[in-house]
């Protein structure tokens, strides 16, 4: 993890220019950390086709002979759980525990004497890492359900461009969510409550295990006006089976983007307080 | 680790059980040695179960029937999985870590001491958190059993008890079947997971639910219908709508049996074809 930041020259100036060169740069090494675990991927991608058919079965027969259930069609339930199992390996919501090691190894100092800001360089690594899962995870569900499903495919122009901006900002959504668990170790040592809390409450409040609109009307709005988790998943799968309007969906787009500078905002400054924590603790 | 130091102490019979006691005791002591920890662990972890059940209450919370089933009937197929695949994750579940001990070389250290690697393996890492969720589990049975309105007869208790029991035999066979990949392809984790966890999520509905070859394949090509479909059925009297004869949930004991013979095997051939790292 470290050595792939360490071989980014410091940037020179103030200039935007040389910062977007070591965020490309950042992100670059991380693409390339996550394409060398190739039978990993191909590993994780039959986990998701099993749990796409599993799924994809249980809404099918929740919408029973109706055919609709929760203002979903047969044809956008198939939809949202092939996407939707695509989509978990680009946010990677689980597993990610680097920071929170490094923490507990003292390494994250070395990350403190980078002229990167220790978020910068997480979200860049992140970032490279969700692009080389688009590639090799968010593809194959999309093109195996298909084949065993009748899915919806998407009827307006705008609806895919914006799918594609949504899961963008979900990626950095997750990541925010995933930052400050692991950050808790700076207070904790011992992340695993923590980590424990995010892994259950995670997939059942982001939309993974049934949409949200399966809970009855309250809970449903204020999980999706009070919290990010909708923002994860529930929100980029509402977009690309269009389940409402378009205007509707660029409003959910909107605050997707409210909840990316509110997370990114509280990183730095959890961030901040645990380095003067961590100095307190050196001298 | 430490325990390795009772092992030549264990060549009678007698010796090997002290030893494995001495393993369980080691567990047992450094895992309540951070009590916060444990305890943080142990409401975390029921958590899991918890939510399985849940997620089959909200979308009955949207449907009056799944597949045929409703809830009552349903929440007996899901209180014969969750007390199944729970108890058996607390018992044998760890084994999934059987790529790192394979990777960090901790599985040569258990090789060479004289006894069965597997139990040794089992008892070094035995997650005593997960005791939260087996408990869980079996309260989730008990519930589902209580209000079914089945009409109880004594071959109907008798399956009441078998039923749980031969789940958790088929659930550990298969951790231990899919974890043995892992002596072949290191990477596999996430393999052995569609088959565990899909196998949990899977045998938490009616196979009804399910269709074509997927249905096939799960259900009575790999068993999972008779972990807890089928002997749901035979509690509730109900007929298969799959037309199977009713004393298909009484199959259940003997599928279990069946797996944990390959289970057995396929671990035994797997340790033979294991090759140190060397690191």
């Amino acid at each position: 993890m470290g050595s792939v930041t360490a071989t980014v020259a410091p940037p020179t100036g103030a200039h935007v220019t040389p910062w977007f060169r070591t965020f490309g740069a950042i992100a670059a090494a991380g693409f390339r950390r996550h394409a060398t675990y190739r039978q990993a991927a191909v590993a994780g991608l039959c986990t998701n086709t099993v749990f796409g058919f599993l799924r994809c079965y249980i809404f099918l027969a929740a919408a029973g002979a109706a055919g609709t259930v929760a203002g979903y069609d047969r044809a956008q339930l198939a939809t949202f759980v092939w996407a939707g199992q695509g989509l978990l390996a680009v946010i990677a919501i689980w597993g990610w525990t680097d920071l929170a090691d490094r923490i507990r190894t003292g390494e994250v100092a070395a990350d403190l004497l980078r002229p990167v800001h220790p978020v910068t360089s997480y979200l860049a690594t992140d970032l490279g890492r969700a692009g080389f899962a688009a590639l090799a995870r968010l593809v194959p569900p999309l093109v195996i359900g298909p084949f065993f499903f009748a899915v919806y495919v998407p009827r307006h122009w705008a609806t895919v461009p914006l799918f594609l901006l949504s899961a963008l900002l979900a990626v950095v959504v997750c990541f925010g969510c995933r930052y400050l668990v692991n950050a808790t170790a700076y207070w904790l040592q011992d992340v695993r409550g923590p980590m424990i809390l995010w892994t259950l409450g995670s997939g059942v409040l982001a939309g993974l295990y049934f949409p949200l609109g399966f809970l009855p009307g309250p809970l449903e709005a204020v999980l999706r006006y009070a919290t990010p988790f909708p923002s994860i998943l529930q929100v980029p799968l509402d977009v690309l089976v269009e389940r409402e309007p378009m205007s509707t969906g660029l409003a959910l787009v909107g605050m997707q983007a409210g909840w990316v500078v509110v997370l990114l905002a509280l990183c730095r400054l959890v961030q901040r307080r645990a380095e003067r924590r961590l100095v307190v603790q050196g001298g | 680790m430490a325990e390795g130091g009772s092992a030549p102490a264990v060549a009678e019979g007698g010796g090997a059980l002290r030893a494995y006691r001495a393993l369980l005791g080691a567990q047992a002591r450094s895992q309540a040695a951070y009590r916060t920890s444990f305890v943080v662990d142990l409401v975390g972890n029921v958590g899991a179960t918890v939510f399985d059940v849940v997620t089959v209450l909200v979308i009955f919370g949207v449907t009056r029937e799944l597949g045929g089933f409703t809830l009552r009937e349903t929440l007996v197929v899901v209180g014969l999985s969750s007390c199944g695949f729970a108890t058996a994750d607390l018992l044998v579940g760890n084994i999934e870590r059987l790529p790192r001990y394979v990777r960090t070389g901790l599985f040569d250290a258990v090789l060479v001491r004289p006894l069965g690697a597997l139990p040794q393996l089992l008892l070094m890492d035995l997650p005593l958190r997960k005791l939260s969720r087996a408990v869980f589990g079996l309260a989730v049975l008990l519930f589902a059993l209580g209000s079914a309105g089945i009409d109880w007869t004594p071959g109907r208790v008798a399956l009441a008890v078998v039923a749980p029991l031969a789940a958790v035999v088929f659930f550990a066979s298969v951790f231990v079947l899919t974890a043995t990949v892992s002596f072949y392809w290191v990477d596999s984790g996430e393999l052995a997971n569609s088959v565990t966890y899909g196998g949990r999520d899977f045998t938490s509905y009616p196979v009804t639910v399910y269709g074509g070859w997927f249905r096939a394949l799960f259900a009575y090509g790999m068993g999972f219908a008779f972990v807890s479909y089928h002997p749901a059925l035979a509690l509730l009297g109900r007929a298969d709508p799959l037309g199977l004869p009713p004393w298909a949930g009484w199959a259940a004991p003997g599928v279990a049996v069946v797996a944990a013979t390959s289970a057995a095997l396929a671990w035994r051939v797997g340790v033979r074809h294991y090759r140190s790292t060397g690191s």
